[in-house]
């Protein structure tokens, strides 16, 4: 056969329907303003959109590892889970609702745990999934955080959790309204112990969440334009039957209102919590408490 | 140690019969117009009410009523929600739901008790925290928050009674305390049962539906672990006998008021804590029996 005789190449016709380039599952719109966002690009950028700063919402196993130190952390106490104590009725029975939450968000529970360093500091962090019925607080949610506050009361180590969350878990009743008074009285322990809470409010953040822990710590951040308060939109309207502003609610209204100490965009969290954990760990705070003040410089 | 983390083994079933009223006749009695309200009774348990008002920071809020009074002779602290009667009162208590400005005056007359070592008595009796612009611009959450943390610290002696509705967070803001305690008709639920079912079935006439599923009533809470005991009403309901209500109260109240006093306040503090440790129902999975 010739050398030079080239085979020829065999060109298919490609159907109409199918003559496109093939973006899908590269490219993601911005919620806020519709820019096409590179996935690569956006994964370098920690799901903040490079155009308007816009921030998705994170599942809770990416929000932990965006805080600690190069990304590690030990995960705990994954086996508290939900049961359903009340035998609940609704349009899906519980134990249904939590096995589809479970499937959803291949999380165990709408809290994940964890312990790490972070900036070289003894961290328990707990970050809320909002994709495990709405990130919503349970018994199981409940006895998590509040384990992971003890841990830190035990090991002198500091606590911050990211809310995200519609409020307490309707399917337990009142059991879920007593989780809030449940991690306020662990917090309680945590703040006379003398050892820092931070916490991290993301969007949405509200109901019985707002109205306990994620209001309670020594220092609030909020990444921007975040929902957050008490009662939900929907019903405020209800109540006053007027449409609210687009602002309300939101991180800023927060800030402006004193409710929040900083806006934090999340590019830049891990490096103002690490100098948060700075101020706030004081190895001196063990001893006497004339000596607790010294001139050494910390990290 | 993993028997007793796994509290879900507690579990009794429940009385499907709830005595002869469903839970939401339950519900529509807790409401009552005629029920006694925390001033009807504060007036027959109590001597020399003086009402306090105001938080010190913004405003008064007459949906929670604070003051000083003596019980059987002995000089106590009294916060509750307060409801009205008629309609010019209903506006001018705001259908008894607290605003930030109210948890705040009611923290601080509770601090003032601590201060002076005298026992709180908290009246429970809201349908919930007031969902208004002015209150989220104030702190709503914050309020509520802040008063839940310390209440758990207060080291004097404090008595809550789920007088009519806890309405959810509203309810809880001053309901942590060493007894917790429910007159039989009350109900105390984590969203009214409208609520539960315009979210669940799209329908808010479904509520008698929610009302049974939430398990609100006080029979309920006590099942569940969350109160210390029920008090008995009249019959037909509290709002039958104002008079009777408060004398069958009464006994139950100095019963604990007598528990509480003669434990030391480190007793005390522990119990509530340990009290509150124990709220919830979960489980253990079973696949993840890690070692730690």
């Amino acid at each position: 056969m010739p050398w030079f005789r080239k085979k020829r190449p065999q060109f298919e016709n490609v159907p109409a329907e199918e003559r496109r380039v093939k973006t899908e599952g590269i490219f993601v719109k911005c919620l806020e303003c519709d820019a096409a966002l590179f996935k690569p690009d956006l994964e370098e950028s920690l799901q903040v959109c490079q155009n308007c700063g816009y921030h998705f919402r994170l599942d809770a196993h990416t929000r932990l590892s965006f805080l600690y130190d190069d990304g590690a952390y030990e995960e705990l106490d994954e086996e508290v889970i939900s049961v359903d104590p009340l035998e609940f009725v609704d349009s899906k029975p519980y134990p249904d609702r939590l096995k589809q939450a479970q499937d959803v968000s291949g999380l165990p529970e709408a809290v994940v745990n964890a312990r790490g360093r972070v900036g070289g500091h003894l961290v328990y962090a707990a970050a809320m999934d909002m994709l495990f019925i709405g990130g919503s607080m349970g018994s199981a949610v409940g006895e998590k955080v509040t384990r992971l506050i003890e841990r830190a009361i035990n090991d002198r180590a500091a606590v911050i959790i990211f809310a995200a969350s519609g409020g307490a878990r309707m399917q337990e009743g009142a059991l879920s309204l007593m989780q809030m008074a449940k991690i306020s009285a662990a917090l309680a322990q945590l703040d006379e112990a003398r050892l820092p809470f931070i916490s991290v409010l993301t969007d949405p953040t509200t109901g019985g969440v707002t109205a306990s822990f994620a209001m309670l710590g020594d220092v609030i951040i909020a990444e921007p334009k975040a929902l957050i308060g008490f009662a939900g939109p929907r019903v405020i309207e209800q109540t006053i039957r007027q449409k609210l502003p687009k602002d309300f609610q939101r991180s800023e209204f927060l800030l402006e209102h004193g409710m929040i100490d900083a806006i934090v965009d999340r590019r830049e969290m891990r490096d103002y919590i690490i100098k948060l954990l700075n101020f706030m760990m004081n190895p001196d705070l063990n001893r006497a408490p004339e000596t607790e003040m010294s001139m050494k410089a910390s990290k | 140690m993993a028997e007793k983390e796994n509290n879900e083994q507690n579990v009794e079933p429940f009385d499907q019969e709830k005595g002869n009223r469903t839970a939401f006749e339950r519900v529509q009695l807790a409401r009552h117009p005629e029920r006694p309200y925390t001033l009807d009774l504060v007036e027959r348990l109590f001597e020399d009410f003086q009402e306090v008002h105001g938080d010190r920071r913004f405003a008064e809020d007459p949906a929670i009523v604070c003051g000083f009074a003596r019980f059987h002779g002995l000089p106590v602290a009294i916060v509750g929600h307060q409801k009205g009667r008629d309609t010019k009162q209903r506006k001018i208590r705001n259908f008894g739901m607290p605003k930030p400005e109210g948890y705040r005056k009611a923290l601080r007359v509770m601090k003032l008790a601590e201060k002076f070592g005298r026992p709180v008595f908290s009246f429970i009796d809201t349908p919930g925290a007031y969902p208004g612009i002015d209150a989220e611009e104030r702190g709503q959450a914050e309020a509520i928050a802040f008063n839940l943390r310390e209440m758990v610290k207060l080291r004097v002696p404090v008595i809550v009674t789920v007088i009519g509705e806890g309405g959810s967070g509203g309810a809880l803001a001053i309901g942590v305390g060493d007894q917790v305690l429910m007159l039989e008709n009350a109900i105390y639920s984590v969203i009214s049962p409208e609520g539960c079912a315009a979210i669940l079935w799209k329908d808010a006439q479904q509520a008698d539906r929610a009302a049974d599923s939430l398990r609100l009533t006080a029979e309920d809470l006590l099942r569940l672990n969350l109160i210390d005991a029920t008090v008995e009403e009249p019959d037909g309901g509290a709002h039958k006998g104002h008079d009777e209500t408060a004398q069958l109260l009464d006994v139950v109240l100095s019963q604990r008021l007598a528990e509480a006093v003669s434990q030391t306040a480190g007793f005390r503090m522990r119990r509530r804590y340990e009290r509150l440790r124990e709220y919830g129902r979960w489980g253990v999975a079973p696949s993840s029996a890690r070692d730690e």
